[in-house]
């Protein structure tokens, strides 16, 4: 089964990373980009065909690794 | 003082500490690999150095955080032990959730290695009694990470409670934006544990030691700690 891990800073945590990618987007005229915020993706294969065990093991995986929940939201999808 | 530091791969700061702790105190620290699942017998200061713990990989910390031997820190600490945390140490301590907050990036992107002062807010705990009160000190930092942030009720009970043990400032002692050069909430660059037995901060104390270093001004956090244990024991 594979899944994917998707984390974002919270809104209001500072990105100055998001804040240069978007300077530079502008400066390379692209267009109508208002602003960016980056994150990060996990791409996971599980093993095991169940769906309710395998959503419980990356939540699990986020809230103790892939994600620090004090400045970082996350988001799983089994796909 | 028996010293136990910390060595993550990755790490590159463990043999200055290590230089500063038996300069200050006599003895040998005893060098402890992350896979250990328990500390040396009779440890009373724990180190974790600077560097670049597993590549700075997820989050600066993040892994390191989650290594057998944290587990025995974790026990330490809960114990009343001392714990040193420094540059890369204090992101660990950060993420194994040892201190609350987080190091996010320099507020200006860039990796900042350079001298800089720090005040050192109160003089009566283990980690600062080598000084006094509203004294500045001239300590180098080397980071990219060393961003202090927390939520705003975090950072206020910090404050309450005098958590805040050393600011970035000016040379002469003033707390302003042009001296917080990373962007850290309230300048803030070392806090402890709400029970006091738990330090982190970005900049380098034990580089800062030696006459042929230039400047000796990181000596009283090390020459406090011995003094403290020493009337304890």
């Amino acid at each position: 089964m594979k899944a994917r891990v998707t984390v974002t800073l919270k809104s209001g945590i500072l990105d100055p990373q998001g804040k240069a990618i978007e300077g530079a987007l502008k400066s390379l005229g692209v267009d109508g980009v208002a602003s960016v915020r980056q994150g990060k993706v996990f791409d996971i294969e599980l093993s095991g065909a169940d769906r309710a065990k395998a959503e419980a093991a990356l939540k699990d995986a986020a809230d103790k690794l892939l994600a620090n929940t004090v400045i970082e939201n996350y988001r799983v999808e089994l796909l | 003082m028996k010293s136990a530091v910390l060595v993550f791969p990755g790490i590159n700061r463990e043999r200055d500490m290590a230089r500063a702790l038996k300069l200050a105190s006599g003895r040998d620290a005893a060098m402890v690999w992350h896979a250990e699942t328990a500390l040396p017998k009779g440890t009373d200061l724990v180190v974790v150095p600077g560097g670049f713990s597993y590549g700075d990989y997820l989050r600066c910390g993040a892994i390191a955080a989650r290594s057998p031997v944290m587990d025995a820190v974790r026990k330490f600490a809960a114990d009343g032990g001392l714990v040193l945390g420094v540059c890369n140490g204090f992101q660990i301590l950060c993420e194994s959730g040892l201190l609350p907050g987080v190091l996010m990036r320099n507020a200006r992107l860039k990796f900042i290695c350079k001298d800089v002062h720090l005040r050192v807010e109160r003089s009566d705990t283990p980690f600062t009694r080598g000084y006094n009160a509203g004294q500045v000190i001239r300590v180098p930092v080397a980071h990219g990470e060393g961003n202090y942030e927390a939520d705003e009720e975090t950072v206020q009970r910090l404050e309450d409670e005098g958590r805040v043990l050393y600011r970035y400032c000016s040379a002469d002692g003033v707390v302003d934006e042009a001296s917080n050069i990373n962007g850290a909430a309230h300048s803030i660059a070392g806090i402890v544990s709400a029970r006091g037995n738990v330090l982190g901060m970005m900049p380098h104390p034990e580089n800062h030691v030696e006459d042929i270093m230039g400047c000796t001004d990181g000596r009283g956090l090390f020459a406090g700690l011995v003094a403290h244990l020493e009337k304890a024991a």
